[in-house]
């Protein structure tokens, strides 16, 4: 029985979530080139930063 | 005869104005206040007791910055009807969408869990046990969101709001300089000894006060829930002003309340100077042990809300405080789901508090320049603010605001990570 309502708990929150990509799938924002400049670098500062975060707990773990 | 009826037209026009000001006044005021969250409290006190009044004049520049970030929320919020989170949906996608709002509920939660650490450290002093603290304020919350109307949970809000506001008579309790406070306030200038790694690090906590990723989403929320609409832009405008001016009018009085009386003293939060202070005016004591606790709920209130707001938009669930328990479950369901894990984790016996206050700040540098970076963009978005898409001075200064705290906020990221690293 609670198997079976963590199931259908998941299902709907995958199908919720797999609706929610389709919605939103096509960014409304026109990608002039300000755009896209501003969203790479966005995407390469969270990505340095994200590595710095797990250089820390690598060298916490190492401890 | 025609001054009287131009008096006279004045008069009427001035306090319609007013009266409609008061309709709309709320979410502004509310964000800016709350800013000065059990987080922000702590930061004042300790600076000033570390360097006493000498970076008042920082607060005004912050309180600016403050203004023209939150005032870009306003009109998004009121133009395009949607809160933050769905916005980014909409204008970047669903990874983007994802990011912001996975990253925006990790932060509020962990934020929320040091509103508790406040709140029960204030109650504390008046030996009020954290168990008690954590169902009291669970109870306060629920009965606020619970009463079926926006508006109601705003004014109770306000009134919270208002007794934030006790720093004010604190400082004048204390007698301080007045010359000194008003040269520190509207005079630039470093404390003797110069700038320093502790002066670096104290600024960079200051601006993370006083910017933070909830903020941004809470207001855009709460403009869109309370229906303001393009044309009432000028009066949420208002609104946030007079709240930046009242934020830093508390952080402020906080300073010159622990500048002027524990100067020199080493103390490391706001419990602790509540502490100090009551051994030399109990009163004064309390009052500051009081405001720690109104911060933390004030904060508390506004953090679930923005998290439950943001959550409900990109679902698609009911997600308005107009709405009852029945009308929107999964809101209500996640208000309190996130206020009680975050309470019990408090209450949880050598939980690492500590270390949930330093991820924060860790864990809010990455939300805090992506939340503004779209903020830019959809604000420069001409499809969708029309005429109310920011102006070259407003990206000028905006864009200005937002480098300037991308990198304050990394290095202040940085250096909580790796304390060494800046000596």
């Amino acid at each position: 029985m609670a198997g079976f309502f963590i199931r259908n708990v998941f299902k709907d929150a995958i199908e919720s979530v797999q609706e929610i990509n389709h919605k939103y799938a096509k960014p409304q924002i026109k990608m002039t080139p300000f755009v896209r400049f501003a969203l790479i670098t966005l995407r390469l500062y969270l990505i340095l930063l994200v590595g710095i975060l797990f250089f820390k707990f690598y060298t916490l773990l190492g401890k | 005869m025609n001054i009287f009826a131009k008096s006279f037209y004045e008069y009427r026009k001035f306090f319609k104005g007013l009266k409609l000001y008061l309709l709309l006044a709320g979410p502004g005021i509310i964000v800016m206040i709350a800013d000065n969250d059990a987080g922000g409290i702590t930061t004042y006190a300790v600076t000033g007791a570390q360097y006493k009044y000498h970076f008042l004049w920082f607060l005004v520049v912050l309180g600016f910055i403050a203004y023209f970030v939150q005032e870009m929320t306003v009109r998004l919020g009121a133009v395009t009807k949607r809160g933050h989170a769905e916005a980014i949906f909409q204008g970047f996608g669903p990874f983007w969408g994802w990011f912001s709002l996975l990253d925006l509920i990790l932060t509020d939660w962990l934020t929320l869990v040091t509103e508790f650490i406040g709140m029960t450290a204030a109650l504390s002093i008046f030996h009020v046990p954290p168990v008690i603290t954590v169902l009291a304020v669970s109870a306060l919350m629920g009965f606020m969101v619970l009463q079926g109307k926006y508006w109601t949970w705003e004014k109770i809000v306000m009134g919270f709001c208002a007794l934030n506001l006790i720093y004010i008579p604190a400082a004048f309790m204390v007698n301080p300089s007045v010359p000194d406070v008003l040269y520190n306030s509207f005079v630039p200038h470093l404390p003797p000894g110069g700038f320093t790694n502790q002066i670096f690090f104290l600024l960079m906590a200051n601006i993370g006060t006083t910017i933070a990723p909830w903020m941004v989403f809470f207001q855009q929320s709460a403009v869109v829930d309370k229906n303001v609409k393009e044309k009432d832009i000028v009066w949420g405008k208002v609104d946030t002003a007079i709240g930046s001016f009242f934020t830093i009018m508390v952080a402020a009085f906080c300073i010159v309340v622990t500048g002027t009386v524990l100067y020199g003293v080493p103390i490391d939060s706001a419990a602790q100077a509540a502490i100090q202070l009551m051994s030399v005016n109990k009163f004064l004591g309390t009052l500051l042990a009081i405001g720690l606790f109104n911060a933390g709920l004030l904060g508390a209130v506004c953090i679930s809300l923005a998290s439950s707001w943001a959550f409900g938009e990109v679902f698609g669930w009911a997600h308005s405080l107009n709405a009852n328990v029945r009308e929107a479950p999964w809101f209500y369901a996640f208000y309190f789901f996130a206020l009680l894990t975050a309470g019990t984790v408090v209450l949880i016996p050598g939980a690492p508090l500590v270390l949930i206050t330093l991820f924060v700040q860790v864990i809010a540098v990455t939300l805090l320049p992506a939340a503004l970076v779209f903020l830019i963009l959809l604000l420069n978005n001409d499809e969708l603010m029309g005429k109310y898409k920011n102006t070259l001075l407003q990206n000028i200064i905006n864009v200005g605001i937002v480098v300037f705290i991308i990198i304050v906020s990394t290095l202040y990221g940085l250096t909580a990570l790796f304390p060494e690293i800046f000596k």
